[in-house]
């Protein structure tokens, strides 16, 4: 029997057709995540910070950084003093090795001065998970932005996007890296390292899904607001008695 | 029917080319995309497993107080009652794993206490303050104040 081209071409394209199927149908049926205690569904991360109680010690970036390896001179978590004459003209900021060690105490007495932490706001409509070209940065499904970093290229697109300044390249792995608000602690029953070790509970760890949480009660109490809330970010940290000369 | 199948040669030629394109297409995809792709939204599902697996280094206070009850309750009977026991003692979860082979060193008084207590505007005026310099007299702070309950 004479093989001719038209054989080859329609056998070969019905076994491809027939491995298409096997393989698409695998893909959707998908081996299943082993059970699991910690439920994605039912939470929903984000924290509260109370700028009067933050005594610039600076023991959640010292914290953060011994918990998360976070490389020398970067920072996932910091301190800023603002120090703001009357009427805001360019409020002075400043963060020593982002307040690693605190700060040297300030000389000044006639300006209005106080403490703000900063950290990943976790936005639930984050600009920096918009731009990332290949999915490797995301919201998880409990309100948390993670960084996939098998799958992150190092493009950088989402250290621009963030408004906040919150995430770096890595610069040992080449890869984005960011707060994961203590990822592998929350999803085992503890709090983050930063909120573990604030002495005086300036900054809290919350669960808007949790009706019992103490975030109900604080955003109804309190005058709060979140950073640069015209850029709609959605973001999840919100602070109290923030002053109008932060950014 | 012969000569239906012989003139439409030239559609079902291409068809198949199309077809074993797209085929092709599926086998590739389906060999590049990771599992689970989609399957919470457009990321891998398996890296929120990988970012769990990092370890703990802050064990957290309800640890150390299951085995040191008695500092516990001289630092709950004190001002120091909300402030951590690893704050001033370090990331202690191999010790609270292992407590024989990991004995932690204690902390450095020196900087310890004006780390949080030494004078600053910016800090809020309820808080207690000291200008460490003239308030100790160059003395350490623990000759003085208990550090689990630094009432004196
Ligand atoms: C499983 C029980 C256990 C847990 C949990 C534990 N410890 Fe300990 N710890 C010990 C034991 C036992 C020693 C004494 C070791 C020795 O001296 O041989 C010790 C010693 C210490 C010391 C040194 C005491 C000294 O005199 O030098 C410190 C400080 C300390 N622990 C702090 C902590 C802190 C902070 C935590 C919480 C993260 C903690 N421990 C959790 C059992 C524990
Ligand atoms: C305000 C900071 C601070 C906090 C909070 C704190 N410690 Fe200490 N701890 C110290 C210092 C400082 C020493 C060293 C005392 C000394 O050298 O006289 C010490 C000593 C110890 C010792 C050695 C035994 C002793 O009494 O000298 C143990 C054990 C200990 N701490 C456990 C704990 C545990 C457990 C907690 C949490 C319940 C805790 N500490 C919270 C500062 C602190
Ligand atoms: C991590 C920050 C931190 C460290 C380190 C720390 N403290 Fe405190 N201290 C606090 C907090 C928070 C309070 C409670 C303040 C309040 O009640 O508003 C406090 C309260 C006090 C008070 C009571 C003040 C009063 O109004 O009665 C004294 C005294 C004191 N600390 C001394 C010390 C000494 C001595 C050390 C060093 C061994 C030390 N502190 C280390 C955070 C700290
Ligand atoms: C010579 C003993 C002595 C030494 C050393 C000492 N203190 Fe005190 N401390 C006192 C006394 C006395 C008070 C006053 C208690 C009171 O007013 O209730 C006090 C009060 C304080 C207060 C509360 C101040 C307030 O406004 O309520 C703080 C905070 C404090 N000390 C921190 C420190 C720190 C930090 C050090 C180390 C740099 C230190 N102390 C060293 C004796 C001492």
């Amino acid at each position: 029997m004479e093989i001719t081209r038209r054989d080859i071409l329609s056998v070969g394209g019905k076994l491809l057709m027939i491995a298409s199927v096997g393989a698409t149908f695998e893909q959707i049926t998908g081996a299943k995540p082993p059970p699991d205690s910690y439920r994605m569904a039912s939470h929903w991360w984000g924290m509260i910070i109370d700028i009067d109680k933050c005594i610039g010690c600076g023991n959640c970036v010292h914290a953060c950084s011994n918990e998360n390896q976070v490389p020398k001179d970067y920072f996932r978590t910091w301190v800023e003093r603002y120090e703001v004459p009357e009427g805001y003209v360019n409020p002075r900021v400043s963060s020593p090795q982002g307040a690693i060690d605190g700060f040297p105490p300030s000389k000044q007495t006639s300006l209005k001065s106080f403490f703000v932490p900063k950290l990943c706001n976790q936005c639930a409509d984050s600009p920096c998970v918009q731009v990332c070209p290949v999915g490797a940065t995301f919201v998880s499904p409990d309100g948390v932005v993670l960084v996939d970093q098998d799958y992150c290229l190092g493009c950088r697109y989402c250290v621009q996007a963030c408004p906040y300044g919150c995430r770096y390249l890595h610069p040992e792995t080449e890869t984005v890296d960011k707060c994961t608000l203590c990822y592998h602690r929350i999803t085992q029953g503890l709090t983050t390292a930063c909120c573990e070790n604030c002495p005086t509970g300036a900054r809290q760890l919350v669960d808007f899904k949790n009706p019992n949480d103490p975030v109900h009660e604080f955003l109804r109490n309190n005058k709060v607001a979140v950073l640069k809330p015209n850029m709609a970010t959605g973001a999840k940290v919100y602070y109290k008695n923030l002053d109008g000369s932060v950014r | 029917m012969q000569k239906f199948i012989r003139d439409s040669g030239h559609l079902i030629r291409p068809a198949i080319v199309l077809l074993a394109g797209l085929g092709l297409f599926m086998v590739i995809r389906a060999a590049v995309v990771p599992k689970g792709f989609g399957q919470y939204g457009h990321y891998r599902p398996g890296a929120l497993a990988a970012i769990r697996q990092h370890p703990v280094a802050y064990a957290g206070q309800g640890a150390c107080v299951l085995c040191h009850d008695e500092e516990g309750k001289v630092r709950a009977s004190g001002k120091h009652a909300h402030v951590a026991c690893e704050t001033c003692h370090g990331p202690l979860a191999k010790h609270a794993d292992d407590p024989g082979a990991n004995i932690p060193k204690l902390p450095t008084v020196a900087t310890l206490c004006v780390r949080c207590h030494e004078k600053d505007t910016a800090k809020p005026k309820t808080f207690p303050q000291v200008v460490s310099t003239e308030h100790s007299g160059g003395m350490a702070c623990n000759q003085c104040h208990k550090p689990h309950n630094p009432q004196l």
